[in-house]
């Protein structure tokens, strides 16, 4: 049975150029950055190489990017560093209630720790209001943290704007890119952003590394404590050969992101025709127009995600919903209930399909195909 | 249903216990098209708030693996809180003792569960109950496992031929002793893991405790029959029939079991001997009785019948009242038939079907105290 990936917002494949660099570094490369010798400076090379592309391809200074364990840490480190370095100044941050957990269960954890946070809600489309962001704002407001493109809808937030609004205001602006982040350009000077957070598996890169932005001047109390690693912000030896990876998986994602802009776009249009062809009832969720191209969040009313979900991957379809629980079953999703309430069937009967590397126009029919007949089984004699 | 097997599709009905283990280990060895399912009944988190659930399915994802076959979750928690729990919290307000795995087999595993099951395109369900289904006169018959202490029949009387056509019990015709070894050899995960005891939600937690959760306590008199006054009782439905223990009846002479309740009253009844005849009843009424053929008897049914779980059977003779209702007559009495609990009916090997005991009778007058 062929197996057809359509699940890249979870993780992907790694490219195999990243591979290739990557056991380059591990077999030629393993001094540690900190020490004063040829070994020590063999592997700060790499490290200043890859801080230098990375930098670049958001417009950024190499000073400004922070290595990390993955979009987790980075999110964690953006959230609770600048509330704790910036106590001083107010204890109040506004996000939304369509961010990652790693957001979310920041916020949470700030809570706990005295500080307060206000949850923008999201339309049906899954778009915040700017005016609700607006009369949010407070004097002590010190961090605002909204997710660029959601990792489960695709719907892009009005970032640039949100950059203009907070321009005069003392609050950092915190964006969570993971998901966007090589299939949109960005520039954080234009979008007026000043903490970013970025995971490389998610651009074909490995597991394990990531980074965040942090503008010069921002103020960040480091949450790893030991080495002065990172500008004494996330102490810890550097992981060299994960990110030399992720730096070559931005290069890629850089080179690639027009074409696969084009292309992954066809293919949603494209899967999109199959099932209006097919007459199954369908519902797109969120803003069709304002969304990363590689991800398809579909409603089929009269199914259920967990017969949908075991169906397609029985017809070797990887595809996915939600998140699951640690004893397995699918908790709905979040961001759909916080676009839909909690009482809609929609929440119980909503798809995730994300395009990546390696997926083909074959493929992509053929899944499309497959879905049809299991929606057509499933709501069959209903 | 004449496929091979590597075109039948079975859906096992997974735990992350040694049982469902095996049974998954059998069907795949045997070549059928094998998928793992686990079901998630009941939302309850431990102090790290991860859920209680995960060890087991943690279990279930380690031995589908070793095996070799996909895994899955089901969330059933809506149908089990609607359907069994309800019903559970139901019949203890009443002052009855429910069988809640009687109620999950019908309502959740082989309804629910078994509908899910077909959603996937499977041919069969399979779950490691100790229970055997065999083809014979053109009908599906439910018979004894072969390990006859853990014969799970007692828990499985209210299928019927819709069920058990499409049902397997691969490890009915194993011990349990071998069921071990099957595990251990293949080095299974599950191989040494403790069997489960109790109610699956409630697990090994205190029971009184869990019940007073969901239903307020109410204290009162522990009294004999007469009237005479014995103690307190923390509230009647922390108590079944025929219990010693937790009481604290002090004095001399012979223990004290609970014979009966008053819930309206708020008492709770009891007396002194372990076989002191207000224990004893001669027969039962019992109500929502299903017949796994599907045949109400026409006549008066000569049979053995259990009154509860791994009991020995007693010879009985079955009167139909009407299609679900039956008046279950005993050869001779029986100690401590209780209320809510099922009766389950037997011919030789076959489970014929079973109820719910509903009124109790001695000598042909109801025993008013049981409750």
């Amino acid at each position: 049975m062929e197996r057809i990936y359509l699940d890249h917002a979870a993780t992907s494949p790694v490219h195999r150029a990243v591979v290739e660099r990557m056991a380059t570094i591990m077999t030629e490369v393993f001094g540690n950055p900190s020490s004063i010798h040829f070994f020590g400076r063999q592997s700060r090379h790499v490290l200043d190489e890859a801080r230098e592309t990375v930098a670049k391809s958001i417009g950024a200074k190499p000073a400004e990017i922070i290595f990390t364990s993955g979009g987790t840490e980075a999110d964690n480190l953006a959230l609770i560093g600048a509330a704790l370095a910036n106590r001083h100044r107010g204890r109040h941050l506004i996000t939304t209630a369509i961010e990652h957990h790693a957001v979310l269960h920041a916020c949470r954890y700030l809570e706990s720790e005295g500080f307060e946070v206000t949850y923008l809600p999201v339309d049906e489309r899954g778009k915040i209001s700017l005016a609700e962001l607006q009369r949010a704002l407070r004097d002590d407001t010190i961090v605002v943290s909204v997710m660029f493109g959601n990792n489960e809808t695709g719907v892009l937030q009005p970032i640039e704007a949100i950059g203009q609004l907070l321009k005069d205001h003392p609050a950092y602006f915190h964006t969570d890119a993971v998901q966007a982040y090589g299939l949109v350009p960005i520039d954080v000077n234009e979008l007026g952003v000043d903490l970013l957070s970025v995971s490389a598996h998610k651009i074909n890169g490995p597991k394990g590394v990531g980074f965040l932005y942090a503008r010069e001047h921002v103020k960040l109390a480091p949450r790893a404590f030991g080495g002065e690693q990172e500008r004494k912000r996330r102490a810890g030896t550097e992981n060299v050969a994960g990110v030399a990876g992720l730096a070559k998986a931005v290069e890629i994602a850089q080179e690639t992101m027009a074409t696969k802009q084009s292309e992954y776009r066809t293919w949603k249009a494209k899967m999109l025709a199959i099932f209006a062809e097919s007459g199954i009832r369908y519902d797109v969720n969120g803003d069709e127009e304002m969304s990363l191209p590689h991800i398809l969040n579909v409603a089929f009313p009269g199914t259920n995600v967990e017969s949908m979900l075991v169906n397609l991957d029985l017809a070797g379809i990887a595809a996915s919903s939600g998140s699951a629980c640690t004893a397995g079953s699918i908790d709905p999703s979040h961001v759909l209930v916080a676009m839909f309430g909690k009482n809609s069937d929609r929440i119980r009967s909503s798809i995730r399909f994300s395009f990546g590397l390696g997926n083909t126009e074959a493929q992509i029919e053929k899944a499309a195909y497959e879905t049809v007949n299991i929606v057509k089984r499933l709501t069959n004699g209903r | 249903m004449n496929k091979a097997p590597k075109d039948t599709r079975v859906v096992v009905g997974m735990s992350g216990g040694v049982d469902s283990s095996v049974a998954a280990l059998l069907l795949k060895q045997q070549g059928y098209d094998v998928i793992g399912i686990f079901m998630k009944n009941w939302d309850d988190t431990d102090e790290n708030g991860v859920c209680t659930a995960t060890g087991d399915y943690e279990d279930v994802m380690r031995v589908c693996n070793q095996i070799g076959i996909p895994y899955y979750a089901v969330n059933f928690e809506k149908q089990y809180w609607e359907k069994v729990f309800t019903y559970f919290l139901d019949e203890y307000k009443a002052g009855r003792t429910p069988n809640p795995d009687v109620m999950c087999n019908k309502e959740i595993k082989f309804k629910a569960f078994l509908e899910h099951a077909m959603s996937l395109g499977a041919d069969y369900l399979a779950t490691g109950h100790y229970a055997r289904v065999a083809y014979r006169d053109g009908e599906y018959k439910m018979l004894r496992g072969i390990d006859v202490n853990k014969d799970q029949t007692y828990f499985l009387n209210q299928l019927g031929q819709t069920q058990l056509a499409k049902v397997m019990f691969p490890i009915g015709e194993l011990e349990k002793a071998q069921v071990r070894q099957i595990a251990k050899d293949a080095n299974l995960a599950t191989a040494n893991k403790k069997d489960s005891t109790g109610i699956c939600f409630i697990g090994e937690r205190d029971f009184k405790q869990f019940l007073s959760n969901y239903l307020p306590a109410q204290p009162g008199q522990m009294q004999t029959l007469s009237g005479e006054v014995k103690g307190r009782h923390d509230g009647v439905m922390y108590y079944t029939i025929g219990q010693r223990h937790g009481l604290g009846i002090g004095g001399s002479g012979e223990p004290w079991f609970v014979v009966g309740k008053n819930v309206k009253e708020n008492i709770l009844y009891v007396a002194q001997g372990f076989d002191n005849e207000l224990l004893y009843s001669d027969a039962i009424i019992a109500t929502q009785v299903n017949w796994v053929s599907g045949r109400v008897p026409t006549e008066p049914l000569k049979c053995t019948a259990k009154f509860r779980y791994r009991q020995p059977d007693t010879g009985v003779t079955v009167h139909v009242i009407d299609a679900t209702t039956v008046n279950v007559v005993f050869d001779h009495p029986v100690r401590a038939v209780t209320p809510g609990q099922a009766v389950v009916f037997y011919n030789g090997e076959e489970c014929l079907g079973g109820g719910t005991i509903d009124q109790i009778f001695r000598n042909g007058e109801k025993l008013w105290y049981v409750g």
